[in-house]
């Protein structure tokens, strides 16, 4: 308890920053926080928006989302001095179809939208998600309509892995692969096997026998027509990259009191560090506070023996047994807390009391939010 | 072994912090006794297997992690899509030199990073191996336990390759695609789903289960974690609820076994069962979700402390009763 920590404070946060971009594990409420810290600062007078991957069914309805539809929309009864929070779930293949559209002819779109490797990477392939969820987000930053973006992530390492896209597209864009894979269309047809060197043709002939003729065929259709986009794509994942390295932008890993979160919680810390991204800090969210710390796990239990031995009030004995877990819960949590800080003492650290039920209405999320900015409790 | 003994793959799966990783090893645990080998297998580079058998990080090979009674074993597996994409090239096209240019081209690259569904592909693909391979005339795993990806994901990532399939329709890919959704949706194997008493993992599984059976893949049990056991009865819980303890009674109560019995203390601990009481309360409800799934329904207990080999042996006796 005593080690000296940093506090996040993210009333500073929603009020300062123009990006809060949410990471951390599945299950430990980046949803919930995400749009607990949205609600928070369009109701301290900001214009908000807040991107949701996947939110649980009712966490949604109480923000007035009903389906996947890619438009941010108003939340009802929330917002105070002038703000607004809006609010949308994230379609992957609609935000990917955009940006065809948008940065091809219409002739060409056609033959991406409908070839068959793209449908599939598109729509179903994971990962795609992490990259069309920065894509939305220099969208709605370029659109220059809101004053705080906070962008909820999916559950999932690779959550970050966006952060490689820059360097990833231009080492693939440049390599040999691609100029391989393009240079039957350009040779126009299959007249190109006669003209390559062995090299290649050795290339092509492995390529053919693993994937069978018709696949590489739709792979070449499809690298073909998206040629023309690559370098837009590499270009808009620069952009991306050097808007989430601006100091208006923000990450706050989410966490919860259990060691294999947090375990998770230092794997993104570490690699928001070595790309420089600014890390806020760390939420610890669902932690169990006793409000009578006085009364310890070992002193509790020991009492309801002695009472149960006696006979005497079996709803004191309950009353001793069910705080006793609670203690306990409670001090094993802060062991593990204080590991984790100890370890990291210059990154600050808010914390989200457990509560009895979940959230899911806008006075749940407030609560939250309230939470968070004063903590430590008393 | 009478935990589900058609199954030699048992896919784990589950909303996030539902603790379905402790899980799937508990399921090898079990299902390595009565002498049996059994490969645990992640697939999501978070090494989240090894630190519960106290073993250091797992490489790319199978590893032991821990033997059982009766000579049972359990090994490890951390699969990586880039040594696995080579390892699949090998096996079935006998590159060699042209597996290293294919690597030196950037394909490799392009196909586990730039493609990431593709990898999904050489995942389920290397699980694949490991259920069917032979060791002399039996098999080399008695059972294969897959800590596999979240509930969000999890038909997305058996289905990827069913989906490559489709992209590739004839070739040694198509073909290999069949043989691993053939498997996926046989009697060998059983999707099971991790769950918490809480409303979200309930309101996951519930649309998990109805995924997976949409996809075809075969479903196994819900395993309830983390069971807690209420500690007030019935009718102190009702009180609990509603505000209606004895405040005095307990407060006597307490006085008599030496603890200070300030007002303000006695309070605070209603308050406490006050939010015990509603928990439980939810629990019964969100029970009553999952038992409308008619599948069967298994609980494990709540455990405190780390885990180690010791609570895995615990939770594989609630697992899979003697």
């Amino acid at each position: 308890m005593s080690t000296p920590r940093r506090r996040l404070d993210l009333d500073a946060v929603v009020d300062g920053r123009r990006i809060v971009v949410c990471c951390g594990s599945g299950g430990v409420g980046k949803t919930t926080t995400a749009a607990a810290l949205a609600l928070r600062a369009a109701e301290r007078g900001r214009r908000v928006v807040v991107v949701t991957i996947d939110p649980a069914r009712r966490l949604a309805q109480s923000m007035g989302l009903t389906e996947l539809d890619n438009t941010p929309r108003r939340v009802a009864q929330a917002g105070a001095d002038g703000g607004e929070l809006h609010a949308m779930m994230l379609d992957m293949k609609r935000t990917f179809d955009e940006i065809v559209v948008a940065h091809a002819d219409p002739a060409r779109a056609e033959q991406i939208l409908t070839n068959p490797f793209y449908v599939s990477l598109s729509s179903s392939l994971a990962g795609t998600q992490e990259y069309m969820a920065m894509e939305k987000l220099g969208q709605l930053h370029a659109s220059g309509e809101w004053d705080l973006i906070v962008v909820d992530t999916p559950p999932t390492r690779s959550a970050l892995d966006f952060l490689d896209a820059p360097q990833r597209l231009t080492g693939f864009l440049d390599g040999r692969f691609i100029k391989l894979m393009l240079a039957p269309a350009k040779a126009g047809g299959r007249a190109y096997l006669k003209v390559m060197n062995v090299g290649i043709s050795t290339f092509t002939g492995v390529l053919t026998r693993i994937t069978g003729t018709s696949l590489l065929t739709d792979l070449r259709e499809f690298f073909a027509a998206f040629e023309s986009l690559f370098g837009g794509f590499r270009e808009r994942a620069q952009l991306t990259y050097d808007l989430l390295k601006d100091p208006n932008t923000a990450f706050v890993v989410v966490a919860a009191p259990d060691p294999a979160a947090l375990r998770e919680a230092s794997y993104f810390i570490e690699r928001l560090s070595a790309e420089d991204m600014p890390l806020a800090g760390v939420v610890i969210n669902r932690v169990h506070r006793s409000a009578a710390p006085q009364l310890s796990a070992e002193r509790s239990i020991a009492a309801a023996e002695v009472l149960e031995e006696r006979a005497g009030n079996a709803t004191a004995v309950g009353v001793l047994r069910m705080h006793a877990d609670r203690a306990a819960l409670s001090a094993r949590e802060r062991t593990v807390i204080t590991a984790f800080t100890s370890g990291r003492p210059g990154v600050p650290v808010a914390e989200i009391e457990a509560m009895a039920t979940d959230v899911h209405d806008l006075d749940g999320l407030r609560r939250v939010g309230e939470n968070l900015a004063t903590y430590p409790a008393a | 072994m009478n935990f589900f003994p058609d199954v030699r793959l048992h896919v784990v799966s589950g909303k996030g912090g539902t603790g379905k990783t402790t899980v799937a090893a508990a399921m090898a645990v079990a299902l390595s006794r009565e002498g049996r080998k059994v490969l645990l297998v992640e697939v999501e580079a978070r090494q989240g297997l090894a630190p519960l058998f106290g073993h250091a990080p797992l490489p790319y090979t199978e590893t032991r992690l821990a033997r059982t009674e009766g000579g049972g074993e359990i090994y490890g597996l951390a699969v990586d899509p880039e040594l696995a994409l080579i390892e699949y090239l090998e096996m079935f096209y006998k590159l060699g030199r042209a597996g290293r240019l294919l690597r030196r081209m950037g394909a490799i690259d392009f196909v586990t990073t730039v493609a990431p569904g593709l990898r999904d592909v050489l995942l389920t693909g290397k699980v694949k191996e490991s259920v069917i391979r032979r060791a002399g005339d039996r098999h080399a795993y008695d059972a294969v336990v897959l800590d596999a990806p979240p509930t969000g994901r999890i038909v997305r990532f058996l289905g990827a390759t069913d989906e490559v399939g489709h992209m590739a329709k004839v070739g040694p890919i198509a073909k290999q695609s069949e043989a691993v959704m053939t498997l996926l949706r046989s009697k060998q194997t059983a999707v099971h789903l991790v769950t918490l008493l809480e409303e979200m993992p309930v309101q996951e599984t519930v649309d998990g289960v109805a995924e997976i059976r949409a996809a075809g893949l075969p479903f196994g049990a819900v395993v309830i974690n983390k069971v807690r056991e209420p500690q007030l009865g019935k009718a102190d819980l009702t009180k609990a609820r509603k505000g209606r303890l004895d405040l005095d009674s307990i407060s006597a109560a307490l006085a008599t076994v030496g603890l200070d019995a300030d007002p303000g203390a006695v309070k605070v601990l209603a308050e406490e069962a006050r939010e015990h009481a509603e928990r439980v309360a939810l629990q019964v409800t969100e029970r009553l979700d999952l038992e409308a799934l008619q599948v069967p329904l298994i609980e494990l207990p709540q455990l405190t402390g780390e885990v180690d080999l010791g609570t895995l042996h615990q939770l594989a006796d609630a697992l899979v009763p003697e």
